[in-house]
C-alpha cells in the first residue's frame, strides 16, 4: 500500500517542531507499524534526510519503549503498543499522523522520542517494598489467597509506557500509579509500607508536573495492557487513609 | 595451571589433546599452558559455602568510599546494583535504554527454575545441577553449577519479599510447572511474563537504593570503553545518547551485565537494541571471549514474513505439549491451504523420527529438523528470499480432544499475539512456526568468582559464558542472572574490593586521556566515511551470512566461506558506511553504526570458534560430527574444554586458550531422545 505520513520532528529539545510530510509506498500489511518507519527511515538516508528518531526495543510489547501518537491516539487505532500494530490496520491510500507523546512531565528530547524519567522519580517515591537481598523469609511462609494474587499480577503487568498520561486531556499518571499502589496493596508484604507509599508516589507525581485525575477514563482506554479504571479509586481510598493515619 | 581437582571425589583420566585442527592458520594456540578457574576444592556441596567464607570482607565504614560501575539494568545488573547499593557502596548503573526496567529480560515468558521440591516429586539441589549440566551437554563449569542450583531457592524467597505476584495454588501457596527436559515441576512463573514481573522486583528494589542516595543511574548512555590503568579494569567511556557528550567514569571495579550477542544474526527474538559493544570492547582489550559459537535456537518462534522483518517474536514451547507439527509429504502441496492436504499427505517429522519424545524433542533437535524440512523444499508460508521458512504446529487434533474453550484457556494468550502478527487465526488454521536465535550460551570468560581474565573487571548474567554449557534449559537464563546479581557476585566482588583502597586515578591520567580519545576517533570516523549504505544494511547482509553458515547446522566449508564473506563485509563497512547527523546530537544511526561495526568482528570470531570445535554438543551443530542416523555426536576425548579466545590485534590472529572441563560430581554421558 501506498501511505503518506505526517509525522513530528523537532531537532532537539528546545528547538521548534513541525509537522512534516512524506510519502511511502510498497508497505504491505504484514509489517509493523515501526518496520513502515524503517522504511521510510532508509528511504530518508537515502535522500541525504536524517532519519526519524523514535524509541522502541523489544518490539514484542512488553518493554514499554515505544510510544507514539497515532492519529491522535495513543498506540493507534488498537488495544496495543505501538510495535505490536500493523499496516492491516491501515488502508492504501491513507493519510496517518504521528507524534510524540504530549505532556508537560514527558519533554520531547528529539522527533517522537520524549524523556519519561518522571516515572522513575515516582517509583523511588515509594513504588516498592523494602526487602533488602538475603533477608527475606522462606517464601512459601506467607501464603496469599489465589484471586488476590492473580489480582496483584494483573495490576503488575503495566509496561510503563506512558499512554495514560499522553491519553488524558489532564496529563494525569494516576492509572500508573494506581496499577502499582494496587498491586502492592493487595500483598501481605506490600503493607508495613501502604501509607508512606502512596503519600510519596502522589507527592512525587505532583511534582513532576502531572495533572490530577477527573474521572475520564481515557487513560484505560487506551492502556495496552488493559489495566483497569478502578485502580484509581483504590489510590484514592489509600491515600485516604494514609491521610487520616497521620501521613 | 590445570583446573584445580576435586579431594572429594574421584577425577576421570583428563582429555586427549585435540587431534583435528580445523581451524588451522585462523589461529594461534596458547603457548601458556591451561587457564585457572580458581574454584574452590573439596566436596562439591561444600564448595560455595567455603568459598564465602574464605572471601574477605570490607568494612561498612569502608564500603562507602568504593565505586562500582554496573554496565546493564537487566536481572543480573539491575538485582547487582541494588545489592550493592544495600550493602552501602557506591554504585553508577548504567544502560541504553531510557529507564532500568526496559532492559531485555523484561521480555522472558515462561519461568524461573529453583530446586525448592514443593512438589515433593524428587527435586534437590544435586538433581538441578545434574539436568543443567546435562542439558548443557557437558560443556559447563560443574562448581558454578552447582552454585546456581544451590543458589536458587534464596532468588524466590527474595522475590516474593519484593512482591513479585508468581502464580499461586487456590491455598495460596506458590504453584510450579514443568518444563522442557526436566521430569520435576520446578518451574516459577508469572503467566508468560514471569521475565518482566522479576525485571520490575530488581527495578523497585534499584530505584529504592536511587532514593537511598546508594546508586546514581546514567539511563540513554552507552558504554564505548573500558578504561585500564596497569592492568586494572578501572572505569568506561560512555556515550550520553542524548547529548552525544563522551563521558568519562572512573571507578574501582567495572561490572559488565550488558546481556547476550544474539543480534548478530540481525533477525533474533532479542531487543532491537541488545548489542555486544559493552563486551567486544572489553574483549579488545585482553578480556577472554569464551565459546562464541555456542547459540540457542528456539524451535517455536512466528517466521519470518518478507525483507522488511525487525525482529523475531518467540512463542513459548508449552505449545508444544498439544500442537503436532507437521510439514507436506510432496513439495507440490506447500502453498496449498494446509486444511485441504488430507491426512496421508502429511509427514508429522518429529513423531516420525523421534517416536518416544516426538514433538516434545529439545529445543536444539526441534530447530534443526524443521530446518532440514525447509532445506528440502517442503516448507510452508510465504516465499522470503528464494524458499519458504516455516512448518505448520497444528492444533486441530488438540481443539476436537479438549474443545476451543480447553485450548483457549491454556493458550489464549499467546493465540491472540500470533494472530495480531500474522493476521490469521490459528483456532481456524495451523499456525506456522519456525527457529529463531534466541540466547547465546557463550561470553566473556569468568572465573569461579565470575571475575574475567582482567583485573576488576567482572562479568554477570548471559554475558558470561560459564553456567549453560552448550545449551541451556527453559526458565534457566532468568535463574542464572538473578543467582550472579543478588546472591553471587556481591559475596566475590567484596574479596577483591578488599584491596582497597587502589591507586588513585583521574581523567588526566594517560590511560584514561587515550581511552577518550580512541571512542571520539572512532565517532568521528564513523561519519566522515559518507558512503552509500546504512548500518542496518550491513547488519542486515551480516545475518545473512551468520544465519546460513553459522546457524543451526555448520560445516567445515562453510564456516571458511563465511570466515571470508565476513573479512569482505568489514572491508566494505569501513569504506561505504553512511551515517547522517552529527556526534554532539541524539543519533540513532550513528549508535547503529558503532553496534555493528563490533558485531561483524564478533561474527568472524564465532566463526573461527566453530571451525575449530569439531563436534557437536548442544546448540552447536557440526555436520562433520553425527551419528549414523543424523544426530549430534561429541567428543569428549578432543573438545571437553573451554575455548577462551583472546584479542589478535587489529589485522592479527585471535588466540585459543583452553580451560579443561573435570566433572567429579557427574559422569559424561551421550544425550539420546530417541
Amino acid at each position: 500500500m501506498n501511505l503518506t505520513l505526517k509525522i513530528w520532528r523537532q531537532p532537539h529539545a528546545t528547538a521548534e517542531g513541525a509537522m512534516h510530510t512524506y510519502a511511502v509506498g510498497d508497505i504491505s500489511e504484514d509489517m509493523s507499524f515501526l518496520e513502515m518507519l524503517d522504511v521510510l527511515n532508509e528511504q530518508l538516508l537515502g535522500q541525504d534526510e536524517e532519519p526519524i528518531a523514535f524509541d522502541h526495543d523489544c518490539r514484542e510489547g512488553i518493554c514499554g519503549s515505544c510510544n507514539l501518537m497515532i492519529d491522535g491516539q495513543a498506540h493507534g487505532p488498537e488495544v496495543t503498543t505501538s510495535c505490536q500494530l500493523h499496516m492491516r490496520s491501515f488502508k492504501d491510500g491513507d493519510e496517518i499522523t504521528v507524534e510524540p507523546w504530549r505532556s508537560d512531565a514527558f519533554p520531547v528530547i528529539k522527533d517522537l522520542m520524549v524523556d519519561r524519567s518522571a516515572f522513575d522519580r515516582i517509583i523511588q517515591a515509594g513504588g516498592y517494598i523494602s526487602a533488602n537481598t538475603g533477608s527475606a523469609p522462606e517464601a512459601n511462609s506467607v501464603p496469599v489467597p489465589r484471586d488476590q494474587a492473580t489480582r496483584a499480577f494483573n495490576m503488575a503487568t503495566c509496561i510503563g509506557c506512558g499512554a495514560c498520561v499522553a491519553a488524558c486531556p489532564n496529563g494525569s499518571a494516576s492509572l500508573f500509579m494506581g496499577a502499582k499502589i494496587t498491586q502492592l496493596g493487595l500483598l501481605p508484604q506490600g503493607q508495613p509500607e501502604r501509607d508512606s507509599r502512596v503519600v510519596g508516589m502522589v507527592g512525587q507525581h505532583d511534582h513532576e508536573g502531572f495533572g490530577g485525575c477527573t474521572n475520564i477514563g481515557e487513560c484505560t482506554a487506551a492502556c495496552p495492557k488493559e489495566i483497569p479504571l478502578d485502580v484509581i479509586s483504590q489510590l484514592n481510598k489509600d491515600l485516604r487513609t494514609a491521610i487520616r493515619n497521620g501521613h | 595451571m590445570a583446573t584445580t581437582k576435586s579431594k572429594g571425589a574421584d577425577i576421570s583420566t583428563p582429555p586427549k589433546a585435540q587431534t583435528s585442527d580445523d581451524a588451522h592458520g585462523y589461529y594461534d594456540p596458547a603457548s601458556a599452558p591451561l587457564i585457572d578457574a580458581k574454584e574452590p576444592t573439596g566436596p562439591i556441596a561444600e564448595r560455595w559455602t567455603q568459598r564465602k567464607m574464605d572471601n574477605r570482607l570490607v568494612n561498612p565504614a569502608n564500603r562507602r568510599k568504593l565505586d562500582i560501575i554496573i554496565v546493564g539494568t537487566g536481572l543480573a545488573g539491575g538485582a547487582a546494583a541494588a545489592t550493592l547499593g544495600e550493602a552501602g557502596y557506591n554504585v553508577k548503573s548504567f544502560c541504553y535504554q531510557d529507564s532500568p526496567r526496559r532492559a531485555h529480560s523484561i521480555a522472558a515468558q515462561g519461568g524461573i527454575n529453583a530446586s525448592k521440591n514443593y512438589k515433593e516429586d524428587g527435586d534437590s539441589t544435586y538433581r538441578l545441577f545434574y539436568d543443567t549440566v546435562k542439558g548443557g551437554d557437558y560443556r559447563s563449569r560443574e562448581s558454578n553449577v552447582y552454585r546456581l542450583a544451590e543458589v536458587s531457592t534464596n532468588i524466590i524467597d527474595q522475590c516474593v519479599a519484593q512482591g513479585v505476584p508468581f502464580a499461586r495454588e487456590y491455598g495460596g501457596l506458590l504453584d510450579n510447572r514443568s518444563f522442557g527436559g526436566v521430569q520435576v515441576s520446578r518451574t516459577f512463573y508469572a503467566r508468560g511474563q514471569t521475565g518482566q514481573q522479576l525485571l520490575l522486583g530488581a527495578y523497585s528494589a534499584l530505584e529504592r537504593q536511587v532514593a537511598a542516595g546508594t546508586v546514581s543511574t546514567y539511563t540513554r548512555h552507552e558504554m564505548l570503553e573500558l578504561v585500564m590503568v596497569d592492568g586494572k579494569a578501572r572505569g568506561i567511556i560512555a556515550r550520553d545518547m542524548v547529548t552525544g557528550e563522551i563521558e568519562t567514569h572512573l571507578a574501582d571495579v567495572v561490572v559488565l551485565a550488558s546481556g547476550g550477542y544474539g543480534n548478530v544474526f540481525y533477525l533474533s527474538t532479542n531487543a532491537m537494541g541488545c548489542n555486544v559493544t559493552a563486551t567486544w570492547r572489553a574483549h579488545r582489550k585482553g578480556a577472554l571471549m569464551a565459546n562464541p559459537c555456542y547459540t540457542q535456537i528456539h524451535p517455536t518462534c512466528i517466521p519470518v514474513s518478507g525483507e522488511h522483518q525487525s525482529k523475531l517474536t518467540l512463542m513459548s514451547e508449552s505449545l508444544r505439549n498439544d500442537g503436532r507439527i507437521w510439514v507436506p509429504k510432496s513439495q507440490e502441496d506447500c502453498d496449498k491451504d494446509p486444511r485441504d492436504i488430507p491426512e496421508e499427505d502429511r509427514d508429522y517429522y518429529l513423531e516420525r523420527i523421534y517416536p518416544a519424545f516426538g514433538n516434545l524433542v529439545p529445543r536444539d533437535i526441534a530447530s534443526r529438523q524443521a530446518k532440514n524440512m525447509c532445506d528440502e523444499g517442503r516448507g510452508v508460508g510465504p516465499m522470503v528470499g528464494d524458499f519458504r521458512r516455516g512448518v505448520y504446529l497444528d492444533f486441530a487434533d488438540a481443539i476436537a480432544r479438549l474443545g476451543k474453550d480447553g485450548i483457549q484457556e491454556k493458550y489464549d494468550n499467546l493465540f491472540d499475539m500470533y494472530e495480531r502478527i500474522t493476521g490469521e487465526d490459528p483456532y481456524e488454521v495451523p499456525m506456522r512456526i519456525y527457529p529463531a536465535v534466541h540466547y547465546v550460551m557463550g561470553g566473556l570468560w569468568v572465573d569461579y568468582n565470575l571475575q574475567s581474565n582482567i583485573e576488576g573487571l567482572f562479568v554477570t548474567g548471559e554475558a558470561n559464558f560459564s553456567d549453560h554449557g552448550a545449551n541451556r534449559l527453559g526458565a534457566s537464563a532468568l535463574m542464572q542472572g538473578l543467582a550472579d546479581g543478588y546472591f553471587v557476585l556481591p559475596n566475590t566482588i567484596r574479596d577483591y574490593l578488599a584491596d582497597a583502597p587502589f591507586d588513585k586515578i583521574d581523567e588526566s591520567h594517560p590511560a584514561v586521556v587515550q581511552a577518550r580519545a580512541s571512542v571520539e576517533e572512532r565517532i568521528n570516523t564513523f561519519l566522515s566515511i559518507k558512503g552509500t549504505r546504512s548500518a542496518d544494511s550491513y547488519h542486515k547482509e551480516l545475518g545473512h551470512i551468520m544465519w546460513e553458515f553459522c546457524g543451526m547446522e555448520r560445516s567445515e566449508p562453510g564456516l571458511r566461506k563465511a570466515i571470508d564473506m565476513i573479512r569482505e563485509l568489514k572491508r566494505e563497512f569501513w569504506s561505504n558506511l553512511k551515517v547522517l547527523g552529527t556526534a554532539d546530537s541524539l543519533n540513532q544511526s550513528l549508535e547503529k553504526a558503532g553496534r555493528v561495526a563490533d558485531f561483524i568482528e564478533l561474527g568472524e570470531l564465532m566463526c573461527i570458534d566453530a571451525l575449530n570445535r569439531r563436534e557437536s554438543c548442544g546448540g552447536h551443530f557440526r555436520a562433520e560430527s553425527q551419528t549414523d542416523e543424523g544426530e549430534a555426536l561429541r567428543h569428549d576425548d578432543e573438545f571437553a574444554y573451554v575455548a577462551a579466545w583472546e584479542f589478535g590485534g587489529e589485522d592479527g590472529q585471535p588466540t585459543l586458550h583452553k580451560e579443561e572441563l573435570t566433572y567429579t560430581a557427574i559422569e559424561m554421558k551421550q544425550r539420546s531422545y530417541k
